[in-house]
C-alpha cells in the first residue's frame, strides 16, 4: 500500500485561505458542511464510504460486461468441484506405468501437467530402470502427441466408426463364420503381458485352429534357443555386468540398441568407476563389424565380419579349453584378431566367476550355445550369468513368416488380424507381405499411425499409445509392472487388448477390468485392492520376479550340434542389419526428436547410410554418400555409402526402419530402405553379398565430421580436449596424467571484479568420461524437458541444430582401427564467461549462484555471445523453428520453460526451471538449505551411466564437490582463464597389458 | 588559407587546377553540372544502381519477416557477410574523412578538389554499413532501440557497457554525425552560389540549405573557424572509429580474433580501402563529367600513393600476426592462422593475399599511377582484397576455434549476396543523386587553391 501524505490542516501555517467568513470562523458545523460532497437533501448510498463501494460495483461490473467477449472454448468446462484428492492446479503430478519393447517392460515415471503428459522419467523402483532410460524412451512422448497418428477408423479408404468394426467382428468372429479359425492368423507384435496372453488364450479356445504369430523386426530369440540347445529348455541370460572384470561382446552391442534395457549400462559403469588412484575396473574386449557404442568403450576391439563371430567363439573356446570334441577351428582370422583372442582368453582365464562372454542377438543360436558353454567352463554361471525362465518363449518367427506368406498366396488366410506394430514393413523382404495382405478374404490392421499396413488393409484402426491405455508387462527377469493410462485417448483409438477381447468376444472387455484381474487374480481377495494400489503407485508388483534356474550343459551331447551349426561364412561380402538409433525398427520413423538425435558413432541425422571401412571403400571406390548398389539373396538396393573408420572390411552395416513410403510427415521417404534386402534367409546377416559402385550421389547430414583430434593441416594432437589415459598412467599419479592437460593460467588475472558466492548455493557440474558411453539419452532428454525445436535435416546441413547438449565423439589412432573419445557437451556455465561481457544489451548475466543466465526477453541476437564461446555450445534461433508446430504437438511443451521466439540464442541453463522449483519447495516446506542431489537436472537424471553429476559445490560434502577434488577432474580450455563450472574426469582405459 | 606547401619547387607541384580556369569558369563548370540536365551516362548508372538498391529493401524485407536463417549464417559462424559487409563499409568511409580532415589540418592543397565526394562517399558508406549491425541481429525491431541508453519502464536495465557491440554504436554513431556535420558546413558556401544562380522553387530550397549565407568576411571567418573545429574533432574520430571495430574482434578469445595489432591494422585497411574506393569512383566521375582539369592526374598520383604506403602496412600487418602465432607458442592460434592458409578457405586468404599485397606494388611505378585505366583496376582489386581480409578474420577465425567438434563451414545464400550487392547499389544510387543534385566539387575551397596559383603566376610575370 502507497502511504498518502496528508497534511494536517490545524499545522497548516503561512497564508490562509478562506472561502467565506463562515470558514473562516470556523465553526464546525461549516467544517461538516465542506467535507460533505454531496448536499442535503441530495441522495446518497447510505452506505458508508459509499462512493468507493460505488466504484468498486461500477468497475466490477464493466469488468464482467467486458467479460461476455472473451474467447472462451465452446466445449462444457466441468468445474473441479470435487477435486482430484492431492491435484494442485499447475503443479505436475507423476504416474508411475511402463513401456514395452520386444516383449520386455521398462518401468518409468511420467510427469504429468494438468493432464497431460510431458516428460519420461526412469523408474527408480524398476529393476530395469533404475531412475534411467534409454533415448527412444524419453522421446517416446513426441508419438503421443504426433499429429499424423492414425486418428479414426476407415473401412478401406472410407472412414468408418468404432460400432461399426465393433458390430462387424461381433458377426464375424463366429464359429459359424470363420468354423475352427482355420483361416484366421493374428499377427502381433512380440508382448509379455499376463493380460493379453489370458486374451489369446480365450481366443484359441474360440478357434482351436487358428495360428497367432508374434513377430519383431528385431528379435532377441536366438539367445533363448542357443539355452535351448545348451541346456535343452529356453533360458533367458541375465548378465551382472556389474559383477564381472573381464568382458568379451562378441558382435553384442549390449550398451546399445542389442540390449533391450538399459539395464547393461548402469552395470557396466558401476564397474568402470575410478574413484581413487587404487580402485580397479573392468576390462573389455569388443569383436564386431559395425563401429558401436559397446566397442567405443571397449579396451581392446577387433574388426570382424559379424559372419566370422561364430568361428572367433570356436577359436576363443580353444584358447579355453572348453572341454569335449574336436573343435574345427578355421582360421580366418587376422593376426590382430588372433593375437586379442588369445590374450582375451587368458584374460578371461584369469577371472573365472569373475567374467563374461556375450554374443549378440544377430548371432545364430550355435553362437549363443557356444557361448553358453564358454560362460559355463570359465565359472561364470550362477555369478555373472544367471539364467531364469524367459518373460517370453521362443518362437520361430521366420518360419512362421514363411508360413503365414504361403497361406497368404494359397488363398487359406480368410481373416488376417494385425494388432500393432507394422509387419507389412518390416516382414522379410521375400515373404512379400504387403501383398499378401491383400490376398486375405478380411484383413485387419491395428496400428499406430497410417502405415505400410494400415494402408494395405481391409479394416484399418488405429491402436493408442501406451500412455492411453490400461496393460501390463512382464521385465526380462519377469518381475510384473501394470502399464497405466496418463490420458485419455487422444483419438478415436483402442489399444491391442482391447481389439483382442473384442475378437476373442470375452467376457471383460474393458482393459482396465481385464488387467486389473489378470494381475489381481492370485492375490488374496482381501489384500486385493491395497495391493493394487501399491503395484499402481510403484509401478511394479513386487516379488514377482522369476527365480534363478540352476542348470549344466551337457557339453560332449551339445558340441557335436554346435560344430554342425558353427560353418564358416564364405568370403567376399557380408550385410548386417543393425537397430538404428534414429528409428530403432521404423516404429519412431515420425519422431523427429530421434530423427534429428545424431547416431551415437556416425553422428548422421535424418538418415541411414551402408556403413563401410574406409578400406572397402578405396577397393569399390566410393566416397561418402556415393551409392552402392547391394544385391543378395534375389533382392537388390541402392544405399549412400559412409565410410566409417574402424569399420570391419568386406562388410556393410544397414540400420533399419527408413525409406518408409507410408509414414507421417515426419518420416516419409526419409533415409534408404534396408527392409528390401532383409530376406529370411539373411534376416540379420546377409552373406555373398555383391556390391557395385553406382553413379549417382546423395546429401548425408551430419553434426560432426570424422574429426579426430589431430588438427588438420599441422598433424598436432589435441589432447587436453577429451583426455584419456590408461589406469597404468592414472596409478602412476596426477602428475603423469595431467602432463597432456593444460598449463593452468597462472596468474589467474581478470578486469572485473569476482562474484560473491559466501552466502547460498553455487553449483557446479561434473561429467565423467570414463562413465559416459555416448548413447544420447541426455541430448532427449533436454530435448524434452526445455522445449528444444526440432529443425530438419537441411537445417542441420547449415549448422543449426538446436541441441543444448551435444555428444563429442573423437576418433583417436589410426583411420583403420581408431578408438572413440565422447564426450557431452553442454554450456559449461563460466565464472569468467566470455558471452556475458560481449552481450551489448545484457541478456546473458551471471546469477548470483554461478549460472550463467539467458533472458530470451532481452536478447536481440546480435550472436556475438556465441561466437565468443569457445565450445560453441550455444544455439540460435536463425528461423521460427516452431513455426509449423501443430496443435497436439504443443501439449508435450514442459510449461515451466519458454518457447523461444526467433532471432534468440539460447542455451543450456543447469535446468533452471527444476532448481527453482526445488528451492521454492524447500522454502514451502521451512527448510533453508536443499539436500545434496535433490536437485537433478534433466541430463543427470536419464543418464543410464550416471555420468553427471550436478549440486552445490560450496557444500564441500556434496558430491560434486567431491567429484571435483578427484585428481582426474580438469577444466576444458583452462587456458582461456573462463573457469567453467562444469568440469570433466577424465577417461581411463584399461588395456591389458599383455597386448600394449 | 596560408598555402603550406612542402616544397615550394614547381616542378614538383604541378597546378592543382589547370587549363587556365577563371573563378568563373569554375563555378560555372561545377554548378552547371546540377543545373543541366545529366549526360546519359549518368541515366545509365541509376538504371543499374536503382534496382539493386531495391534488391537490398527486398532482401531485407525477406530477412525480417523470415529471419537469420535466410542467410548462411550458422553455429559456429555466427557472423558472416553480414559483419564482413559492415567492417568493409566502414573501412571505406574512412577515406572521406581522412581527406576532408587530416589533409585539412595538414594544409594538403591537393585535398580541395575531391574532399567534397570523397566526404559524400563516406556518408553513403557509413548508411550503407550502418544497416549491418541493426539487421544482423535476430529480432531487430528490438536491436533499434535497446543498443541505445534510453530511458525504459524498467530503469534498472541498462546496456552493457562491457561489450565492445555497445562502443561500437557510439563510434558509428558519432562518426556518422560528425561526418554529415562537416560535410554539410563545407557545402554551405556552394549551395550559396547554386542559390545565387537558381530562380524559383530551386532558389527556395537552396535557400533554406544555405542558412542565408552572404559570404561577408565576417561569415567566412566564423566559417573557416567553425570548419577547423569540425576538422579537428573528426581528425580522431578517423582513428577511433576503426579501432573500435577492431575491438570487436580483438577483445574476444577466439584464435584469430584476440589479437592487440587490431586496431593501427584495421586503421590502415580501412584508409586503404576507402581511397581505393575514392579512385573508382572519380575515376568514372571524372569521366562522366569531363572533370580532368580539376581532378587532375596530381591528384590521382597521390591517392595512389597514399595506397601503396597503407596497403604495404597491411601486409606488413598479415605478417606479423604469422610471426605472433608463431612466437606465442600458442598452438590454436598456430593452428588458426595455418588453417587461414591451407584450410578450407585457402583461396579466400590467397584472393586477399593477391589484391592487398601483391596488386598495389605496382603502383611502385609511376606509369601505373598515372594510367587511369590501371588505377581502376587496381582500385577494385583493393577493394576486393579488402572484403576478403573482413571475410578471412571474420570467417575462417570462427568456423574452426577450439574444439573440433564444432567445427562448421560458411556458404552464403543468395540473400547474403543480395544484400550485399543490394548495399552496393544503395551505395551507388545515393552517390549518383549526389552528383547530380549538388556540387561535387567544393568550389569555394578550390577557388582558394586557384587563387594562390594566379597570385603565383602573377608574381612569376
Amino acid at each position: 500500500m502507497s502511504q498518502l501524505v496528508q497534511i494536517n490542516p490545524t499545522s497548516v501555517s503561512g497564508k490562509q485561505y478562506w472561502r467565506s467568513l463562515n470558514e473562516l470562523s470556523g465553526r464546525p458545523e461549516f467544517r461538516e458542511w465542506v467535507e460533505r460532497e454531496f448536499q442535503d437533501n441530495a441522495s446518497e448510498l447510505i452506505d458508508s464510504g459509499s462512493r468507493r463501494t460505488l466504484l468498486k460495483l461500477m468497475a466490477a461490473s464493466f469488468g464482467l460486461a467486458g467479460m461476455t467477449a472473451c474467447r472462451r472454448p465452446v466445449e462444457q468446462i466441468l468445474p473441479l468441484s470435487k477435486g482430484v484428492e492431492g491435484y494442485i492446479p499447475g503443479k505436475p503430478m507423476h504416474y508411475a506405468t511402463a513401456a514395452s519393447l520386444g516383449g520386455a517392460a521398462t518401468g518409468l515415471i511420467v510427469e504429468v501437467h494438468d493432464g497431460r503428459p510431458t516428460k519420461i522419467e526412469g523408474n527408480p523402483k524398476h529393476p530395469y530402470s533404475l531412475g534411467a532410460t534409454s533415448a527412444q524412451v524419453q522421446a517416446s512422448i513426441l508419438n503421443l502427441y504426433d499429429p499424423d497418428r492414425a486418428k479414426a477408423p476407415k473401412h478401406r479408404a472410407v472412414n468408418a466408426t468404432w460400432e461399426e468394426f465393433s458390430s462387424f467382428a461381433k458377426q464375424h468372429f463366429t464359429p459359424a463364420k470363420l468354423g475352427d479359425g482355420a483361416g484366421l492368423r493374428i499377427v502381433s507384435e512380440r508382448s509379455s503381458s499376463p493380460s493379453l496372453a489370458s486374451i489369446k488364450a480365450s481366443l484359441l479356445k474360440k478357434f482351436p485352429a487358428a495360428r497367432w504369430i508374434e513377430y519383431e523386426s528385431l528379435g532377441h530369440d536366438e539367445p533363448r534357443k542357443g539355452a535351448q540347445i545348451a541346456f535343452g529348455q529356453p533360458l533367458q541370460a541375465h548378465y551382472q555386468f556389474d559383477k564381472a572384470d573381464v568382458i568379451f561382446a562378441l558382435d553384442c552391442d549390449f550398451l546399445g540398441l542389442d540390449s533391450l534395457t538399459i539395464l547393461p549400462i548402469k552395470q557396466f559403469a558401476a564397474k568402470r568407476r575410478v574413484d581413487g588412484q587404487d580402485s580397479s575396473m573392468n576390462r573389455l574386449y569388443a569383436a564386431e563389424s559395425n563401429y558401436t557404442l559397446t566397442g567405443a568403450q571397449a579396451d581392446h576391439r577387433v574388426r570382424v565380419r559379424a559372419s566370422d563371430a561364430g568361428m572367433l567363439a570356436l577359436m576363443l573356446a580353444k584358447e579355453l579349453n572348453v572341454p569335449g570334441g574336436e573343435l574345427k577351428v578355421v582360421d580366418s582370422a587376422s593376426d590382430a584378431a588372433r593375437k586379442v583372442i588369445s590374450a582375451a582368453a587368458k584374460d578371461l582365464a584369469a577371472h573365472k566367476g569373475r567374467s563374461i562372454v556375450i554374443a549378440g542377438p544377430r548371432q545364430p543360436a550355435a553362437v549363443h550355445a557356444l557361448v553358453a558353454l564358454i560362460n559355463q567352463t570359465l565359472g561364470n554361471d550362477g555369478t555373472t550369468v544367471v539364467y531364469t525362465k524367459p518373460a517370453v518363449e521362443p518362437t520361430d518367427q521366420l518360419a512362421a513368416a514363411k508360413d503365414l506368406a504361403a497361406d497368404l498366396n494359397g488363398g487359406k488366410v480368410s481373416t488376417l488380424v494385425m494388432l500393432g506394430g507394422n509387419p507389412a514393413y518390416t516382414m522379410p523382404a521375400d515373404a512379400d507381405f504387403e501383398n499378401g495382405i491383400k490376398k486375405a478374404q478380411v484383413s485387419i490392421a491395428l496400428t499406430a499411425d497410417e502405415n505400410e499396413t494400415w494402408s494395405a488393409s481391409e479394416w484399418r484402426l488405429p491402436e493408442t499409445h501406451p500412455f492411453e491405455t490400461w496393460s501390463d508387462a512382464l521385465a526380462l527377469d519377469g518381475t510384473l509392472s501394470v502399464q497405466q493410462p496418463l490420458i485419455e485417448p487422444l483419438y478415436a483409438a483402442k489399444s491391442v487388448l482391447e481389439v483382442a477381447a473384442m475378437i476373442a468376444d470375452a467376457p471383460v472387455a474393458k482393459p482396465y477390468e481385464i488387467v486389473k484381474t489378470t494381475v489381481t487374480a492370485t492375490w488374496p481377495a482381501a489384500e486385493r485392492e491395497k495391493r493394487w494400489k501399491l503395484a499402481l503407485r510403484d509401478g511394479l508388483v513386487a516379488g514377482t520376479a522369476s527365480a534363478p534356474v540352476k542348470t549344466a550343459a551337457d557339453v560332449k551331447k551339445v558340441f557335436p550340434q554346435i560344430a554342425d551349426a558353427l560353418k564358416p561364412a564364405p568370403a567376399g561380402f557380408e550385410v548386417v542389419f543393425f537397430p538404428s538409433s534414429h528409428t530403432y525398427d521404423g516404429r519412431y520413423a515420425n519422431n523427429g526428436w530421434l530423427q534429428e538425435a545424431p547416431d551415437p558413432i556416425t553422428k548422421l541425422v535424418w538418415d541411414n547410410a551402408a556403413l563401410i571401412s574406409p578400406k572397402t571403400a578405396g577397393a569399390l571406390g566410393v566416397t561418402d554418400g556415393g551409392y552402392i548398389t547391394i544385391s543378395g539373396g534375389g533382392k537388390q538396393i541402392s544405399a549412400p555409402a559412409m565410410i566409417l573408420p574402424g569399420h570391419a572390411d568386406n562388410s556393410i552395416s544397414l540400420s533399419l526402419g527408413f525409406g518408409r513410403n507410408a509414414c507421417g510427415r515426419v518420416g516419409q521417404g526419409v533415409g534408404h530402405r534396408a527392409e528390401s534386402l532383409r530376406t529370411a534367409g539373411g534376416f540379420y546377416l546377409m552373406t555373398g553379398v555383391q556390391v557395385a559402385k553406382s553413379p549417382e550421389r546423395y546429401s548425408l547430414v551430419t553434426t560432426q565430421e570424422h574429426h579426430t583430434l589431430i588438427e588438420p593441416i599441422t598433424g598436432k594432437p589435441r589432447h587436453d580436449i577429451a583426455v584419456d589415459v590408461t589406469i597404468e598412467e592414472f596409478r602412476k599419479g596426477p602428475e603423469a596424467h595431467e602432463g597432456a592437460q593444460h598449463a593452468a593460467a597462472e596468474e589467474n588475472m581478470t578486469m572485473f571484479p569476482d562474484f560473491d558466492y559466501s552466502k547460498g548455493y553455487q553449483w557446479g557440474m561434473t561429467i565423467d568420461l570414463n562413465s559416459c558411453i555416448g548413447c544420447n539419452a541426455c541430448l532427449v532428454a533436454c530435448q524434452a524437458e526445455n522445449n528444444i525445436p526440432v529443425v530438419g535435416k537441411d537445417q542441420v546441413n547449415r549448422g543449426r541444430e538446436m541441441h543444448w547438449i551435444r555428444l563429442d565423439r573423437y576418433f583417436e589412432g589410426a583411420e583403420d582401427d581408431p578408438q572413440i573419445v565422447n564426450q557431452p557437451m553442454a554450456c559449461q556455465q563460466c565464472e569468467r564467461a566470455p558471452c556475458e561481457s560481449v552481450c551489448p544489451v545484457a541478456a546473458t548475466v551471471h546469477s548470483p549462484e554461478g549460472l550463467n543466465e539467458m533472458a530470451y526477453n532481452r536478447c536481440v541476437g546480435t550472436r556475438y555471445c556465441s561466437n565468443n564461446c569457445p565450445y560453441k555450445v550455444r544455439r540460435f534461433n536463425f528461423l521460427n523453428f516452431h513455426k509449423h508446430i501443430q496443435e497436439t504437438e504443443k501439449m508435450v511443451f514442459n510449461p515451466d520453460v519458454t518457447v523461444r521466439m526467433r532471432g534468440v540464442m539460447e542455451k543450456c541453463n543447469y535446468c533452471v526451471q527444476r532448481i527453482q522449483e526445488k528451492k521454492i519447495q524447500a522454502k514451502a516446506e521451512g527448510r533453508r538449505t536443499l539436500k545434496d542431489g535433490e536437485i537433478i537436472t534433466a541430463c543427470q537424471q536419464v543418464c543410464p551411466a550416471s555420468a553427471i553429476v550436478f549440486g552445490d559445490i560450496n557444500d564441500p560434502e556434496s558430491r560434486v564437490a567431491k567429484m571435483k577434488k578427484q585428481s582426474r577432474d580438469y577444466s576444458l580450455l583452462e587456458e582461456l582463464n573462463i573457469r567453467p563450472r562444469t568440469t570433466y574426469l577424465s577417461k581411463v582405459r584399461n588395456p591389458n597389458p599383455e597386448l600394449a | 588559407m596560408a598555402d603550406l606547401a612542402l616544397d615550394p619547387r614547381v616542378e614538383l607541384n604541378p597546378p592543382l587546377v589547370t587549363g587556365g580556369q577563371t573563378y568563373a569558369d569554375l563555378t560555372e563548370k561545377i554548378s552547371s553540372i546540377t543545373e543541366q540536365p545529366p549526360p546519359k551516362q549518368w541515366y545509365f548508372g541509376m538504371a543499374i544502381a536503382v534496382p539493386v538498391a531495391l534488391l537490398l529493401f527486398g532482401c531485407l524485407t525477406y530477412l525480417v519477416s523470415t529471419g537469420i536463417g535466410v542467410w548462411g549464417n550458422n553455429i559456429p559462424v555466427g557472423w558472416g557477410w553480414d559483419i564482413t559487409n559492415f567492417v568493409w563499409w566502414i573501412g571505406i568511409g574512412h577515406a572521406g574523412t581522412l581527406i576532408s580532415a587530416i589533409l585539412f589540418l595538414f594544409r594538403q592543397k591537393w585535398r580541395t578538389s575531391i574532399n567534397r565526394a570523397a566526404e559524400a562517399m563516406t556518408l553513403f558508406a557509413v548508411a550503407c554499413a550502418a544497416i549491418y549491425p541493426l539487421f544482423h541481429t535476430g529480432r531487430p525491431w528490438r536491436a533499434a532501440y535497446w543498443l541505445f541508453p534510453l530511458p525504459n519502464e524498467y530503469l534498472h536495465i541498462w546496456q552493457n557497457f562491457r561489450s565492445p557491440l555497445m562502443w561500437d554504436v557510439f563510434a558509428v554513431s558519432t562518426y556518422g554525425t560528425v561526418s554529415l556535420l562537416f560535410w554539410y558546413v563545407g557545402l554551405i558556401p556552394d549551395l550559396a552560389t547554386l542559390r545565387d544562380r537558381a530562380a524559383g522553387l530551386r532558389q527556395k530550397i537552396f535557400a533554406i540549405m544555405s542558412f542565408g549565407w552572404r559570404g561577408s568576411a565576417r561569415q567566412w571567418k566564423h566559417y573557416e573557424l567553425a570548419y577547423l573545429i569540425l576538422a579537428g574533432i573528426s581528425t580522431p574520430l578517423v582513428l577511433s572509429v576503426h579501432s573500435i571495430v577492431s575491438f570487436d574482434f580483438a577483445t574476444s578469445v577466439l584464435p584469430g580474433w584476440h589479437t592487440t595489432i587490431f586496431p593501427p591494422y584495421f586503421v590502415a585497411g580501412a584508409i586503404y580501402s576507402g581511397f581505393a574506393m575514392v579512385v573508382s569512383l572519380l575515376v568514372l566521375a571524372r569521366w562522366i563529367y569531363g572533370l580532368q582539369n580539376l581532378i587532375t592526374l596530381k591528384h590521382l598520383d597521390n591517392m595512389c600513393k597514399v595506397m601503396l604506403a597503407t596497403g604495404m602496412i597491411v601486409g606488413f600487418s598479415y605478417g606479423t600476426e604469422y610471426f605472433i602465432a608463431w612466437y606465442s607458442a600458442n598452438p590454436f592460434e598456430q593452428f588458426t592462422f595455418r588453417n587461414r592458409a591451407f584450410g578450407p578457405y585457402w583461396w579466400a586468404y590467397w584472393t586477399m593475399i593477391t589484391c592487398n599485397v601483391l596488386s598495389p606494388q605496382l603502383f611502385w611505378f609511376k606509369k601505373m599511377r598515372q594510367s587511369l585505366v590501371g588505377m581502376f583496376i587496381i582500385s577494385i582489386f583493393i577493394n576486393i582484397g579488402m572484403w576478403f581480409e573482413r571475410f578471412v578474420i571474420i570467417v575462417t577465425s570462427l568456423h574452426r576455434d577450439f574444439l573440433p567438434s564444432s567445427w562448421g563451414y560458411f556458404r552464403p545464400t543468395w540473400v547474403d549476396i543480395g544484400t550485399f550487392t543490394g548495399t552496393i547499389g544503395l551505395f551507388l544510387t545515393l552517390f549518383l543523386l549526389f552528383l547530380r543534385f549538388l556540387p561535387a566539387i567544393a568550389i569555394a575551397e578550390v577557388k582558394g587553391v586557384l587563387h594562390g596559383q594566379i597570385q603565383r603566376e602573377k608574381g612569376d610575370h
